[in-house]
């Protein structure tokens, strides 16, 4: 156990009724980084992230981060802890304002309202809604709910952010403003792992890539490495597609 | 930043003076009506404060925390029957057996509470649940000879006395919910402006996004459950003492866990005055229902029936939802 | 306590548990495929039993054979009231649907004390007091039939959802709607078939015991609960667990009956309920058809 591990997942599975979701995958992250997750559709890539926030529980398997073991650890005591996620289909506070969605999130460190309230403005601004503040969640368009699925999870001051695709349903423009965002995150000191189906968008946006297949890590290195790799490349497109392409 | 400087203070935002002005004037002014009005008026005003705190109690649970409960009747009954049996059997004075009420109202709250939340039991489930375990009250005490059985229990007369909470006249009464009506309401406005009321809502609109979020979803609950039980119990020893007798119907019945709820979802379940509008607007039209159709009993209920089958289809948001709906609409705030 | 006593209370437990298991049936049905509780389901059961009344009293036909005119009745009702009412708010959250439903409970029951007064009305039948013996044992002519007609009911209810293509579509509809809106099923057309289903069974678990329970208008109000604790006690949803549950429960308040006095003999089935809730929430059968 090295003393200087961040996110430290030791061969985690699970199964449902006899199918495998994720199998024994291992991975590493450290502070400061952008991980990748990328995999065919139905490759476990949520189920993986639903493990590492405590929505799911493993089978087996170890789940480290800071020197602590999560597994059996709750989504609110690892949002305590410093992990936080965002969710693929959003899930806004549809009667409450932004600000007060926002607000939600900033509770997580503090108890007091005239901290909290700073602190949601300053999101606000850093992720652009600060015109929509006091707008019912419900009313804003899907880019601003996006961005607001991002600023409640920055409120929670999280040491390591889940963003599992974020940028579904967005146009290129909308798609580099989130780009931006992300990357002003990391700026901020907080590490990323990011799933995303936009392979130039993740491509660029990453340190390393994982990649999952039927629940199996089928490759983990550099992007450019794991785009070449035939496991990977025959992964979405088929077997014989590495030959074919060579 | 105009625009920001105005806003701040948002979450902790409290009344502008003139509003403040505007509620304290009509407070004192409530404090005279007693003497402008008849008797039956006085006792209508009495039956409105008493429902809106009950109101206010499923309200925190139901309207804030999101778990509607259709058996709230049950913490109504147990503090009715707890403060009246220690005042029957120990001369205990009701202001003090209603901490009792209180205080067993909680200990049953947190039980189905606890039965109820730990496995994510909840919206209809947990609404039905609670009718059961009234239902299971209801059935105890009609059968309970300790209790009173069916007849259920008188509560002794001592003359006008205010340490065993009794008066010939109503206006005391009056004084009392009127201000434990205030109290409730003034309880829910500073909830509404905490963490804890701000988590309440979080995991009403999306229990998982909450828990994402750090909130501990059960724990919430579980701490609304207390607070609901505990206001709606005490409601019920102040019913008792007013009535000066109780019976398995009148507390733990059906019509009164409908009687308790209607009122919060009609008038704007999640407000603060979501209960004490639908009680101004329900209690009147229940009275005056049964003043025109005085042979017919129940046509009060076909009434509440189709108000609430209109206001769930056409009204979610009750009376209070749907004016600022159309606040937000003017203001330009959802297109 | 004689051990005829109690074999006799379970026999006739499980004559009444019959009919507690097709109201049962239908309210899980209900809930499996829209998820909505529906707490009208006792005021159907209601309607049932006037509808059965008034055949008799005013029309003279006996309450056995109204029952066909009661299921196509109670079908219809269903339909209209999920067709006008809760497929508005199909979309609401769902305590919102339950009080929607409380809210036309509400309404129906005091519309018949309106109409028809609130006085109990019993249907007497030439036959009333027919009994088998057995030994010590005997068993009512009429509860025999109740539960002969809400076990052939339920029978065919499970049949349809096993054995046809419209069973098929609600179990699909019950399992995963999206998936079966995706494969051509009319989900919306599965929604109000199973509610008048649904209905259905419940105007016919009313009409079945008419000729010996008396005719009220908050008669479904006991039911209701009763039959809440079926389902979760079977299972939410399952078919075959609302129809094992009702037999338990309704023996569980038949022994109650034996120990307790009065309305304190669903003591036994409420702690069932809530050992239930404590130990195996799923119900003992679980969620699946």
């Amino acid at each position: 156990m090295e003393s200087n591990s961040f996110l430290q997942v030791i061969n985690i599975s699970k199964s449902f009724r006899g199918l495998n979701a994720v199998s024994n995958v291992s991975l590493k992250l450290n502070s400061g980084d952008i991980l990748g997750l990328i995999g065919p559709n139905g490759a476990g890539k949520t189920t993986l992230f639903n493990l590492i926030t405590g929505f799911l529980r493993p089978d087996s398997g170890t789940i480290e981060f800071l020197g602590r073991n999560l597994v059996g650890f709750e989504p609110h005591q690892n949002c305590k802890v410093g992990i936080t996620r965002t969710f693929q289909i959003v899930k806004p506070f549809s009667h409450l304002s932004t600000l007060e969605n926002i607000a939600v999130g900033c509770y997580n460190r503090t108890n007091d309202v005239r901290e909290v309230e700073e602190k949601a403005w300053e999101i606000l601004r850093f992720v652009g809604l600060e015109k929509k503040a006091l707008y019912p969640a419900s009313s804003l368009t899907t880019p601003d709910r996006k961005r607001l699925e991002l600023a409640r999870a920055l409120g929670t001051a999280p040491k390591l952010l889940l963003l599992d695709e974020v940028m579904a349903g967005l146009n290129p423009t909308e798609e580099s403003q989130i780009i931006d965002l992300v990357h002003k995150i990391r700026e901020s000191g907080i590490a990323i792992f990011i799933i995303e189906h936009h392979m130039r968008v993740i491509m660029g946006l990453s340190d390393r890539i994982i990649v999952l297949h039927h629940g199996v890590c089928i490759a983990d290195g550099e992007p450019r490495t794991v785009c070449e790799d035939r496991n990977v490349i025959e992964a979405y497109l088929g077997k014989g597609a590495y030959f074919a392409k060579n | 930043m105009h625009e920001q400087q105005q806003r701040q203070g948002y979450l902790s935002r409290g009344l502008s003076r003139r509003k403040w002005l505007i509620v304290g004037l009509i407070f004192i002014g409530l404090h005279f009506l007693p003497w402008t009005l008849a008797p039956q008026y006085v006792h209508i005003l009495i039956m409105i404060f008493l429902f809106t705190i009950m109101g206010q109690g499923w309200n925190i649970l139901g309207g804030y925390a999101g778990q509607f409960s259709f058996g709230h009747a049950l913490f109504f009954g147990l503090g009715a029957y707890t403060s009246t049996l220690m005042f029957i059997h120990w001369g205990l004075s009701p202001w003090i057996g209603m901490f009792f009420s209180c205080f067993i109202g909680i200990m049953m709250g947190l039980f189905i509470g606890y039965l109820s939340f730990r496995y994510g039991l909840t919206g209809p489930f947990f609404a039905l649940i609670m009718l059961a375990f009234a239902e299971i009250f209801h059935m105890i005490s009609i059968s309970w000879k300790a209790v009173g059985a069916a007849l259920g229990l008188l509560i002794p007369l001592k003359g006008t006395s205010f340490v065993f909470m009794q008066f010939i006249d109503k206006k005391p009464f009056y004084f009392i919910t009127l201000w434990m009506m205030v109290g409730s309401l003034y309880l829910i406005w500073r909830i509404e402006k905490t963490r804890m009321g701000l988590y309440f809502l979080a995991v009403r609109e999306d229990s998982d996004a909450a828990g994402a979020l750090g909130v501990n979803a059960f724990r919430y609950k579980m701490i609304a459950m207390m607070i609901s039980a505990g206001l709606t119990s005490i409601g019920g020893t102040i019913y008792a003492q007013y009535l000066l007798y109780i019976d398995p119907d009148i507390t733990f019945g059906v019509l009164n866990s409908v009687e308790i709820m209607i009122r919060p979802i009609i008038g704007g379940p999640g407000t603060v005055l979501g209960p004490l509008l639908g009680s101004l607007v329900l209690t009147p039209l229940a009275e005056f229902t049964r003043l025109v159709f005085q042979s017919y009993s129940g046509v009060y209920l076909m009434i509440y029936g189709m108000i609430l089958v209109a206001v769930i289809i056409f009204l979610p948001d009750g009376l209070i939802g749907f004016a600022k709906g159309i606040i937000n609409k003017a203001q330009r705030k959802v297109p | 306590m004689k051990f005829t006593y109690i074999v006799q209370s379970l026999l006739d437990g499980l004559l009444l548990g019959g009919v507690y298991s097709l109201v049962a049936v239908g309210l899980t049905l209900i809930f499996g495929v829209m998820k909505v509780i529906n707490f009208a389901h006792g005021a159907l059961m209601m309607l049932g039993m006037y509808s059965t009344y008034w055949a008799f009293a005013l029309l003279h036909i006996d309450p056995y054979a109204s029952i066909l005119i009661t299921i196509p009745l109670l079908f219809i009702v269903g339909v209209c009231f999920q067709k006008f009412l809760i497929n508005p708010i199909i979309d609401a959250p769902e305590h919102n649907q339950l009080l929607l439903t409380l809210g036309v409970s509400l309404f129906l029951e005091n519309l018949v004390v309106f109409l028809w007064s609130p006085n109990y009305r019993i249907v007497r039948t030439p036959y009333e007091f027919v009994y088998f013996y057995f030994g010590d044992l005997s068993i009512s002519l009429l509860r025999f039939l109740a539960f002969c007609i809400a076990m052939l009911v339920a029978l065919v209810v499970y049949l349809v959802l096993t054995k046809t293509d419209l069973g098929k579509a609600i179990r699909a509809a019950t399992e995963e709607p999206r998936g079966a809106l995706l494969m051509g099923i009319n989900v919306r057309r599965i929604y109000w078939i199973t509610f008048g289903i649904g209905a259905a069974c419940a105007g016919v678990s009313g009409a079945a015991i008419t000729p010996f329970f008396p005719v009220y208008p908050t008669v479904g109000g006991i039911f209701v609960i009763t039959a809440f604790m079926v389902v979760v006690l079977g299972g939410m949803g399952s078919v075959i667990g609302a129809f094992v549950g009702g037999l338990i429960i309704g023996m569980a308040d038949s022994v109650g009956g034996l120990f307790f006095p009065g309305a304190m003999k669903h003591l036994i089935s409420f702690v069932i309920f809530i050992l239930i809730l404590l130990f195996r929430p799923t119900g003992l059968i679980g969620g699946t058809k």
